[in-house]
Parts: C-alpha cells; sequence; structure tokens
C-alpha cells in the first residue's frame, strides 16, 4: 500500500501558517481605504476626465485609433469650411457635433484610465523614497533604495519599508502587505521554501531578515503595478489589433462610398457641400465601437485589478476567455485547506475509545492542519480534553517529519513504557512489524475502503507491553467546498473542462473529482506531470490555465496560456505567470475566466451595434441628401424626420451621444451569465444586433423632434 | 393559369430540381479533389504540360500557378483575336481592335464574360471554339480550385499545404466541367439549340428586307456557358436568342445550370472539412439570399403599376414572350448573384427597383451562390467577417471551422472586402466626373446613371451583364472595365489563397459548448445579415441615385 500521509505540498506549507487562502469565494477587494476604484460608473467621473479628453486631441493620440482619427479629420474640416462661410449655422452646428464625437471618444478613454490613476496615487505613497541597509561583507551601509542592484543583500528589521523585490535568504518576519494587497493581516516570509519572495514597499512588522535584491529600481512589482492600473504599459491586445483592423477597412469603405458620392450627385443636379459629406461619413464609420474600444479594454484589465488580479499583458486577459481547460489544484482550490479528520475506525479487539485517546496522544505534537484535526475530532466526539504536552511528565515527542512521515510521542505511565505511532499505513505498518508486531488484517481492509472512497487513512498503532500493534485507522478526509459542483457545472456549460491537480495517488483522487464533480484529474502529479498535461492539452489546440506559487510551478505556468502566480509565491512563480492574484485565492481562476470572455463580449455586442446603427442613419440622411432632385427618394424618410438640415443634424448628434451613453456599458462590461454559446449569441445578437437596428430610428426621430422645436430652422 | 402560378412553379420545379442533384454532385466533386489517382487522360495532360501532379504547394506557388496560367490564357487569347483576319473558319471577320481584344482576353480569362462586341458579327468559329470556349472551361476550374484551397486551409492543420493547382485545374476540366457540359449539350441540342459550323445565311424578313444568320457550336458553349457560370453568348442577344435558348424548358434548364455547381459546392465544402453540417449552413445562407432576392424580383416585376403592365400582366418590355416574366425574373436573379452575366432579358428594361435587384446581386460580391468556386470562396469570406464581429459576443477570440481568426486571418479578409467596392465606386465616379464617358449612356437622368454604375459593378465583381443601353465599345471602357475585370478577379483571389495558408498553418480549436455554432440557423441568420447590411450600407448611396430614384419614383 502506498497511501500518503500528506502530500509534500501540504506538510511543507504548514510549517509558516501565511494566510491561508481564501476557502470562499472571494468578494473583491476589501480595503478599509478602497485601494481599488468603486465598480459602479460614477457621472461626476465625466467631468473630471473632461481636461485629459482635451489633452487627447493631439494627432499623436489620435492617430492611434483610425475611425476617431477620420473624425478628427473630418472635424477640422468643416471647422475650415465654417469659416469660409461664417454665416452657415448648420456648418457650425454640425462642426461642433463632430468635435462633441471626438471628445466623447477621449472622454470615453480618460474615464476609463481616471479609475487606474486612483489606484496608481495609493501604490506611489507606498513607494516613498526607502532607505536601504546594504550589507558589504559584515559592515552594514546606508543606501538609498533607488541605488539598489540586482545580487545586493539587505537588513531590514521590524519597522523597516522593504527598499526593493527580493528573496529573503536569512530569517523569518512578519510582514504588511497591505500596500500591494489590500490585506491588512501580515504574512510571513522566510528563508527557503515557497514563501521567500517579498515585495519592495511593503512593512516588515517583527524581526529581521536578510533580503537578496532580485529586481532593478524603477522595475519593481510595484512600478509595474503603477504603470499596469495607470494604462501606461498597455499595449493592444491581439484580438483588439485585428477589430481594429476590421473598422479601418469599414472605415475605408464608407470613405469610398462617401468621396465617390459627390460626381454622381452632380450629375443627380445636386451639390454637396464637404460639410454634408463628412456629416455623412462620420454616421457612417464605426464610431461607437471606435470610441470606445480602448475603454472597454481598459476596463477589462481594471475589473481586474478590482479583485486584487494583475494581468501582465492583455494578452493574457483575452487569453482568459478562450481558455478551454482549467487546472486546478486540488487543495485550497476544490477542497478546504487540509483534510480533516472524520471518524477513528478501530480494529477487532480494540475500542473506539482507545484509538481516540491514543489518535489525540500521537496527534499532540503534529501541529499540522491535519494533526490539529484529529484533537479537535477526539474532542468534539469522544469529549477527550486536549492535553498539552507539557502536563504529561517525561514524554518524549517525535514531531512529524517528510521522512520518517509519523509522529508520536514515548511516555512511561503507571510504570508501563508506551509507545504511541500515528501516520501513513505504510511507515507505521513497517515500525510495528520493526518490533514484531503485527498488523490486524481488518487495519489493512478498513485502510484500504478509506482510500477507495477518496479518504486518506492514518493507521495508529501502539507499543506496550502487549507488544507492538496496529490500534486502527483514522479517516482523514477531504471536505470539498460548498458550491463547487455548481461552479463547475457552469464551466462545462460555458465549454470549460477542468482538471484537478493532486498529489494524492489516483484512488482518493478519484473519489474526490467525483465528490467535487470535476471533469478529469491528475493524480502523484509532480511538476512535469503538469508540465506534460498542459502541453498535450495545448498540443490539442486547446488554451489552459492553471495557478500556481512553488518555484517548481514556474515552468508549467510559464507554458500555461493564462499562469496565475499566487502572491504569496514565489518570485519565480511570479515571474513565469502572466497574472499575479494579490489575494493568493486559487478559486479566482474561474473568476479571470469569466473576466476575459466578458471583455470579449462586450467588444463583439459594441462591434455590432455599432454596424447596425448605420442602417437607420441612411434613412435618415440619403432622402435628405437627394429627396429634392428625386422626390421618389423622400419615401425612404419613414422616420419622417422634419427637414432635410435636422435630418442630417439629428443623425449626427445621435452619433455622438450614443457614445455617453454607452460608456457606462463599456467600462462595466456586458452582462455575463455562463450559458452555453448559443443562447448566449441568441441573447446578444437580440439586444445589442436587433436593438442597434432598432434604438438609432427612436433616438433620431427624437432628436428631430426637439430640434424642429426651435424656432426658426 | 396564370403567369404568377407559372413562374412560382417553375421556381419549385428548379428547387426540387436543384434538390436532387445537391447530394450526388457535391459528394462526387469532393472526390475529385481528394482522390489520390488520376486518370490516364490526366497524366498524358500532366506530362504535356510538364507539371507534377503530386507535389504540394504552398499558397505562393499555388498563386504563381494561377497567375501564369491566366496570363497565358489572357495572352493567347489576345493573338487569337488580333489575328483573326488571317485564321481560317473565321467567316471573314477582321481582326479585333486592341482595346477590345484586351477587353475581350482579360473578360473570358476571369469568367466574367462582357461582351463588348457582337458575337455573331465579330466571332468567327476559331475565336469562338478554341479561344472563348477553352477559357470557359478552364476559367471555370480555376474559380473552383481557388476555392477547393481555401477549403483545404480551413481542412488542413500545421501544414501550409494546400494542394497542387495543376491538378485541380486539369480535373476539374476532365473529370466535373467537360462531362457536364456534354450532357448538358445534349441537352439543349434536343430542345432545339444549334449546333453546327455552319457560315453566314442571307434570310429574307416577312417585312421585306433581309437579316443575316450564322451558325456555330452554339449548343455546346452554351452549355459551359451556363456551367461554369461564364455568360459570354455565343450571340449578341445572349440566351434571349432563340439559337442559344429556344424553349421555356430550356430556359429553366439553363437557370439550372448555372445554379447548379454553386449550390453543391457547399457539400463538397462541407464533406472536405469534415462537417457536412457546415456545408448545409452555408448552402442554407446562400439558398436564403437567392430565394430572397428571387422573390421580390418577381414581386416587383409582377406587381408593377401602370397601365401597360396592368393589361401584360407585369412587366413585359425586354422580356421574351417565350419565356414570361416569372421564368425571366428567375434567370436574372440567378444570373446576377452568380459571376454568370448571362441574360435571357434585358436588366435595363427590368422595373426600376428590378433593375437594383440585379446590382445588388452583384455587389454582395456574387456570392449566393456565387461563380463556380468564386461564390463559395466569397461566402467564406464573409463567414469570416460575421464570425469575427458576432463571435466575439460568446465569449471567445473569434474563430471558424476550428481556426482562429486573427490578425492576419482577419487583415486578409478585410483586404478582400475592400477591392470591389474599390473598383466599382472609384471607376464609376471617374467616369461620371469626366465629360466623355457620360456620352455612352443611352438614358438620362437615374437610369443613365444605373448604365454606367451597372457596368463597373459587373466587370469588377467579375459577372459580365450588361444594363443594356451602355455603348461599352470605346476605348474608355474596354479599357476600364478590363481593369476591373482583371483587378476584381486575381487581386481577391491573392488575399484568398494567402488566408488559405494562413489557416493551414494553424493547429486547430476544438469545438467546445462555448464554441460559436456555425452550423445552427441561429448563425445562418446571421451571416445573411451581415452579408446584407454590410453590403447594402456600402452601396446605399450610389443605388438610391440610380434603381432607388427610378424606382421609388412612381
Amino acid at each position: 500500500m502506498t497511501t500518503e500521509v500528506t502530500n509534500q505540498e501540504d506538510s511543507m506549507s504548514t510549517a509558516t501558517p501565511t494566510r491561508a487562502p481564501h476557502s470562499d469565494v472571494p468578494t473583491g477587494h476589501k480595503s478599509p481605504e478602497g485601494r481599488v476604484g468603486a465598480g459602479l460608473f460614477d457621472p461626476k467621473q465625466l467631468v473630471r476626465s473632461l481636461p485629459d479628453a482635451f489633452r487627447k486631441l493631439d494627432p499623436r493620440v489620435m492617430v492611434k485609433s483610425p475611425v476617431m482619427f477620420v473624425v478628427w479629420i473630418g472635424s477640422i474640416l468643416t471647422t475650415a469650411f465654417s469659416f469660409k462661410d461664417p454665416g452657415d449655422w448648420f456648418g457650425w452646428t454640425i462642426s461642433a457635433w463632430l468635435w462633441l464625437t471626438v471628445i466623447f471618444a477621449n472622454l470615453a478613454e480618460a474615464v476609463a484610465e481616471g479609475r487606474g490613476k486612483a489606484q496608481a496615487d495609493t501604490l506611489r505613497k507606498a513607494k516613498t523614497d526607502t532607505v536601504a541597509r546594504r550589507l558589504v561583507g559584515d559592515r552594514e551601509e546606508q543606501v538609498p533604495g533607488t541605488e539598489l542592484s540586482i545580487g545586493d543583500l539587505v537588513v531590514c528589521e521590524a519597522g523597516d519599508i522593504i527598499p526593493g523585490d527580493g528573496d529573503v535568504i536569512e530569517g523569518v518576519a512578519s510582514v504588511d502587505e497591505s500596500a500591494i494587497t489590500g490585506e491588512s493581516a501580515p504574512v510571513i516570509r522566510e528563508s527557503g521554501g515557497d514563501r521567500s519572495a517579498v515585495t519592495g514597499g511593503t512593512k516588515v512588522l517583527s524581526d529581521r531578515i536578510v533580503i537578496k535584491i532580485t529586481t532593478k529600481p524603477g522595475e519593481t512589482f510595484i512600478d509595474r503595478m503603477i504603470n499596469l492600473v495607470e494604462g501606461a504599459a498597455r499595449q493592444k491586445t491581439p484580438n483588439e489589433i485585428a477589430l481594429n483592423i476590421l473598422l479601418a477597412s469599414l472605415t475605408i469603405v464608407f470613405l469610398l462610398a462617401c468621396a465617390t458620392l459627390p460626381p454622381f450627385a452632380d450629375y443627380a443636379g445636386t451639390h454637396l457641400t464637404l460639410v454634408v459629406l463628412v456629416a455623412l461619413l462620420v454616421c457612417l464609420i464605426p464610431t461607437t465601437i471606435g470610441a470606445l474600444l480602448s475603454a472597454i479594454g481598459i476596463a477589462g484589465m481594471d475589473r481586474l485589478v478590482q479583485r486584487n488580479v494583475l494581468a501582465m499583458s492583455g494578452r493574457a486577459v483575452e487569453a482568459a476567455g478562450d481558455v478551454s481547460t482549467l487546472l486546478l489544484d486540488k487543495t485550497g482550490t476544490i477542497t478546504l485547506g487540509n483534510r480533516q479528520a472524520a471518524e477513528f475506525v478501530p480494529v477487532s479487539g480494540t475500542t473506539e475509545a482507545e484509538i481516540a485517546d491514543a489518535a489525540q496522544l500521537s496527534s499532540l505534537a503534529d501541529e499540522t492542519p491535519e494533526g490539529r484535526s484529529i484533537v479537535v475530532l477526539a474532542k468534539e466526539k469522544y469529549g477527550l480534553r486536549e492535553r498539552h504536552q507539557g502536563e504529561l511528565v517525561g514524554a518524549e515527542w517525535i514531531t512529524f517529519t517528510a521522512q520518517t512521515r509519523m509522529s508520536g510521542v514515548d511516555l512511561t505511565e503507571d510504570g508501563v513504557a508506551r509507545k504511541v505511532r500515528k501516520g501513513a499505513a505504510g511507515s507505521v505498518m513497517a515500525w510495528v512489524q520493526e518490533r514484531g508486531g503485527t498488523v490486524a488484517d481488518d487495519a489493512d481492509t478498513t485502510a484500504n475502503r478509506i482510500s477507495e472512497a477518496g479518504g486518506t487513512p492514518l493507521l495508529v498503532a501502539l507499543e506496550d507491553d502487549r507488544g507492538a500493534r496496529v490500534l486502527g485507522v483514522i479517516h482523514l478526509k477531504d471536505v470539498v467546498k460548498d458550491g463547487m459542483r455548481e461552479r463547475f457545472e457552469e464551466l462545462r456549460r460555458m465549454g470549460i473542462k477542468t482538471v484537478m491537480i493532486t498529489g494524492d495517488n489516483p484512488l482518493t483522487a478519484k473519489a474526490i473529482a467525483e465528490e467535487a464533480g470535476v471533469d478529469d484529474f491528475l493524480a502523484e502529479a509532480t511538476p512535469e506531470d503538469k508540465m506534460a498535461l498542459i502541453k498535450r492539452e495545448q498540443a490539442g489546440g486547446k488554451l489552459v490555465a492553471m495557478t500556481g506559487d512553488g518555484t517548481n510551478d514556474a515552468p508549467a505556468l510559464a507554458q500555461a496560456d493564462v499562469g496565475v502566480a499566487m502572491n504569496t509565491g514565489t518570485s519565480a512563480a511570479k515571474e513565469a505567470g502572466n497574472m499575479v492574484d494579490l489575494d493568493s485565492n486559487p478559486t479566482k481562476l474561474i473568476e479571470i475566466v469569466e473576466i476575459g470572455k466578458q471583455l470579449l463580449i462586450t467588444r463583439g455586442a459594441l462591434t455590432t451595434f455599432s454596424i447596425a446603427n448605420d442602417v437607420a442613419k441612411y434613412f435618415a440622411i440619403i432622402p435628405a441628401l437627394f429627396a429634392a432632385v428625386y422626390p421618389g427618394l423622400d419615401k425612404l424618410n419613414i422616420m419622417g424626420l422634419s427637414s432635410p438640415d435636422s435630418a442630417i443634424l439629428s443623425a449626427v448628434i445621435f452619433n455622438a451621444l450614443i457614445i455617453i451613453a454607452l460608456v457606462p456599458l463599456s467600462l462595466k462590461g456586458v452582462q455575463y451569465r455562463p450559458v452555453s454559446a448559443d443562447r448566449m449569441l441568441r441573447r446578444n445578437l437580440t439586444i445589442y444586433g436587433l436593438g442597434g437596428l432598432v434604438a438609432p430610428f427612436i433616438g433620431i426621430k427624437l432628436i428631430d423632434l426637439l430640434i424642429s422645436l426651435i424656432p426658426g430652422l | 393559369m396564370g403567369p404568377v402560378l407559372a413562374g412560382v412553379l417553375q421556381l419549385l420545379a428548379l428547387i426540387a430540381a436543384l434538390a436532387l442533384v445537391y447530394i450526388p454532385l457535391g459528394t462526387y466533386m469532393a472526390k475529385v479533389y481528394s482522390s489520390d489517382k488520376h486518370w490516364r487522360v490526366e497524366k498524358w495532360i500532366y506530362k504535356g504540360i510538364g507539371a507534377n501532379p503530386d507535389t504540394e504547394m504552398r499558397w505562393t506557388a499555388y498563386l504563381r500557378g494561377v497567375l501564369a496560367f491566366s496570363a497565358v490564357g489572357v495572352l493567347f487569347l489576345y493573338l487569337l483575336q488580333r489575328l483573326q483576319g488571317v485564321l481560317p473558319g473565321s467567316l471573314g471577320f477582321a481582326a479585333i481592335d486592341p482595346d477590345q481584344a484586351f477587353n475581350t482576353a482579360v473578360s473570358f480569362v476571369t469568367n466574367t464574360n462582357w461582351q463588348s462586341y457582337y458575337g455573331e458579327q465579330a466571332m468567327g468559329h476559331v475565336v469562338q471554339t478554341a479561344g472563348l470556349a477553352v477559357q470557359n472551361f478552364v476559367s471555370a476550374a480555376v474559380g473552383i480550385a481557388v476555392a477547393v484551397a481555401l477549403v483545404r486551409g480551413f481542412a488542413r492543420s500545421r501544414t501550409g499545404e494546400l494542394g497542387n493547382f495543376w491538378t485541380d485545374l486539369v480535373r476539374g476540366v476532365v473529370r466535373i466541367l467537360v462531362p457536364l457540359a456534354a450532357i448538358a449539350a445534349v441537352v439543349l441540342v434536343a430542345c432545339g439549340a444549334m449546333q453546327n459550323f455552319s457560315g453566314i445565311h442571307e434570310v429574307g424578313q416577312f417585312m421585306g428586307g433581309s437579316q443575316q444568320w450564322n451558325g456555330g457550336a452554339v449548343a455546346s458553349q452554351e452549355a459551359i456557358k451556363e456551367i461554369g457560370t461564364n455568360g459570354g453568348g455565343y450571340f449578341n442577344a445572349n440566351s434571349a436568342h432563340p439559337f442559344e435558348n429556344p424553349t421555356p424548358f430550356s430556359n429553366l434548364f439553363e437557370i439550372f445550370l448555372i445554379l447548379v455547381i454553386p449550390f453543391a459546392l457547399t457539400r463538397t465544402f462541407g464533406i472536405l472539412v469534415g462537417s457536412v453540417k457546415q456545408g448545409y449552413a452555408i448552402l442554407a445562407t446562400m439558398g436564403t439570399i437567392w430565394l430572397g432576392f428571387t422573390a421580390l424580383m418577381m414581386w416587383t416585376e409582377f406587381a408593377h403599376h401602370g397601365p401597360a403592365f396592368e393589361i401584360a400582366g407585369g412587366a413585359y418590355e425586354g422580356k421574351e414572350v417565350r419565356f414570361g416574366v416569372g421564368s425571366s425574373a428567375i434567370f436574372a436573379t440567378s444570373t446576377t448573384l452568380t459571376s454568370t452575366g448571362a441574360v435571357d432579358s434585358f436588366h435595363s428594361s427590368f422595373t426600376g427597383l428590378g433593375g437594383g435587384i440585379t446590382m445588388l446581386g452583384m455587389m454582395l460580391g456574387e456570392i449566393a451562390p456565387g461563380g463556380v468556386g468564386s461564390g463559395l470562396y466569397g461566402m467564406l469570406i464573409m463567414a469570416i467577417i460575421a464570425v469575427f464581429i458576432a463571435g466575439l459576443m460568446v465569449g471567445r477570440t473569434p474563430e471558424y471551422l476550428g481556426k482562429k481568426i486573427g490578425t492576419r486571418e482577419i487583415k486578409l479578409a478585410a483586404c478582400y472586402i475592400l477591392v470591389t467596392p474599390a473598383l466599382v465606386l472609384i471607376f464609376t465616379a471617374v467616369a461620371m466626373a469626366l465629360p466623355t464617358p457620360v456620352n455612352s449612356m443611352t438614358n438620362s437622368g437615374a437610369h443613365g446613371f444605373s448604365e454606367i454604375l451597372y457596368a463597373y459593378t459587373s466587370a469588377s465583381n467579375n459577372n459580365g451583364s450588361a444594363f443594356a443601353g451602355l455603348n461599352a465599345d470605346t476605348q474608355w471602357f474596354n479599357t476600364t472595365l478590363g481593369l476591373c475585370i482583371l483587378l476584381g478577379r486575381f487581386v481577391p483571389m491573392v488575399f484568398v489563397l494567402a488566408l488559405a495558408g494562413s489557416l493551414a498553418e494553424q493547429k486547430p480549436v476544438p469545438a467546445t459548448a462555448g464554441t460559436l455554432r456555425t452550423e445552427k440557423p441561429l448563425f445562418t441568420g446571421l451571416l445573411v445579415g451581415a452579408i446584407l447590411i454590410i453590403t447594402g450600407l456600402t452601396y446605399f448611396p450610389a443605388l438610391a441615385l440610380g434603381p432607388l430614384a427610378e424606382g421609388l419614383a412612381s
């Protein structure tokens, strides 16, 4: 039998109970000072961002959005044309609304960026100029934090701000990382292992650590965070680039349609002014999506930041929407952090009370959560008072190690020497047999039964004057988190396969996989196995997302399309992944996928809406332009717009106002529900396709009604 | 039986006939393009042209094949016309002028078959049979080959190889077009179409005076003219001529021939990409548009108001009484929704809106069902665009048939859809702005504008039909229309083949419950909508000043 007590990850990590992974579904940010901006749209932001919107009229900024650049040029042309004919109120009005169109677009982007700026400011506060205590040989010298270079060793003691990103190479300390995570509870950082990474700008609360600097000043985590939330590091994502190309080509098509119109019109016997042509062009090119595209992208990143996830590239956010395989670590993601003792099963000839007593005794020196849960079970179910190590005089405590995989105690009670042991079945059996004892048959069968049921059996053995023998089996159970089964069901509907990764043996793994409702599992997983699994999935064309925190996760994190590193993890893991979760909550992977999808849906919905809008605009403008020469075309004026001028103006005004009207949607994202692609498409097509077709007919008509009320028109 | 009922019954008979051959023909064509055996006659041809039929080509090599073959075709056809005066069997016709010879050569090599000449007064037997008829076969085969290459791009993964152009070309001719044309020619002869090498006859007329008629290999050319969606008539009157299209049955049969390969290719496509359902979705898209246009056309032609129309029971002007309004309407939409351009009635004489429907049909890019091959690849490009816009709405980056539609793919698709609108609109605008081209118009006002708009639409989309009335045999029109024809054919092909190469290199993305289901009616509806809106928006102003202004006037 090869049942193990705990997998390596569990047993090692318990030495320093850092902030345990959240066991509940995360609730987003929780900072007292509101580290991240409000999720909802605040109209005041529009006013605050106005100066930025004007600043963005710079042609070097405008040219980045081909659609809006065309509107910008159009605005200049119509304005210039209006100067030639200053008495023409129509030209001036159109020019004004065209400028407003451009400014509204800039405003959308500025508002999206503005939300990040507040966060950046808070982060900057953390990045105050620190003085580092650099170690040169045994000597300490004071240098500014900005002069550190990679490989420098610095000392930090209680009260010090850590001067730069690095790894603890000596000592243990509790660190306040609230500056970056917004979480006020301190975390433990120690040399060696997977909890060695420290972040510049965080504060040491106790003890003394020596840190080896791993990042150049200016490129630290906090610097990158500032860049990210400010949007300075924002690059267009592949899909955004592709969409821009399509929008540019549609713009060219409409440019052709408008530019070729004057000779047609001249032949028909009417002359089109430049103002009218530009107005037509601006109405036709996809300004709605062109104006909101970058705001949608920034807002998508922002939604991640609000959930305390930092995406190092927009590409990763997009990839998250495409993920078709999720690798989820069992522990902490699917099950509660640790296995818990569920029952004591005595072998024949032993009573439950006896095994409960022995199990408790042997676990007193076991500080692992599993060990604690045994003591708790003994107390709750068998009424055994928890004894303290000190009250047993002369007891020799054997603590759990990864090598022996047993814990226990040697003590003498009433002149009888008793040795109690508890641990992995294999180790305990070996221990009993070494001492010439026998292993009861039913111990083996019980252990097997527990394994098959997905539990972990721990054997309890005793050696006293009656010799060495197995008393019974402790049933350790993984407790699947509430709601996980439903979550996986949703994912399946979205076409995402979940794979549970665990160090458990296949039998145990299978049972938990079934209980949790995941699609597949990888048992006895080594980092190499994980890597192989990712590559296999990718070879089949699938996109894989995973979380990880250890250094040995780094290659797999780098290989995965979406690799979310836990903030508690090593710097190697954080470097390798393309996202960092500041809450270190592996369940968040699911939310990341949803945010990615929401980003893409919002983009598609507004593109569809934008294009569908054009139909109505033609019905407004074409009769206005040509009904005078071809009266039949007035039949196309199905909206019954009052005059040609007001028809054109109404279309232009609608075109501008719809941008502002859709800013909240583009920032908040289209509502996302985990349903199948078919249902999602049907729903979104109805709202944004059909809606986009109908809305402007109503909107333009209403604006026309208002305009026609103005006297003198 | 009233003319409306007759029209509807003919439409139903046509649909039934197309449905009957859809599966066998589509399946057969899929076998033709995936078989690894060569027929003996094919081996002789490969030996003759020095091609190795078993080497795989990347998209660049495939494109080189297409361009080189077509260039040789243009040159040969040009020389043949220029040398007509000294060739035997020329019925005494002189050499064709350089501009017209250029126009005709590119027109036939590109499957356009725009004709600025009068067949019976300009082209002898040799040019007709050795030149024009040959191109009717090979230009059609080139179109199918390019479509098959694109389909292979979807079907294949992690390779840049798209098959062998020479194999696809030769098989298209030998295994598909020649056998089908042979059968069709026999049927047409049986209907009474002409097939001989007779000379010019002087025939006296009832009212006095006389008329010249000449014979020729008409039925055989008629067959491939329709099957290969070519459309270049032996006679100027095209399929309205009784020697080409003698009876109502032959008329319906010719419509069937026009539509049969483009529709059946959707099944070939489905089989080759491993999902016949995907083929049905494309078929449904094409079928919906075709049926919608046809119904609309019948409605506008039958219901048109005005005393003359009401007495006649429909808009009979320009239509053969042999065929009637209904059948002529079906022919007109079928010929303009494919790249055929054959006519059995004169589109210029259709009602204003009816004329607009023929133009819009071409403006859609001739994709419903489109020209042989070109219809399929044009439709697949539109599917890519539709997937890209709407596909995002399911929360994934767009994918079609298991391939990601990324930056490169959308760039190529976007370039493709830019080509014809640019050609049509720019050339029409220039023609309207210049003083001389306008002199070719027979009509004034909106109808006159329609003549020129129609000409450039027809040429750029490789349709070849004319909105009768325009005197196109001028240097300006021969040259500019020739350029439109040439660019409208080969520039899109460059993008299609580049796209095929890019798709073939990708690894496949497996479909999951989160994937946009492109075989469902919802997607078909979406695709129809995208096609109509995108094209409609592009041409709406131009159409408003032509057919709409005219059609809405009354």
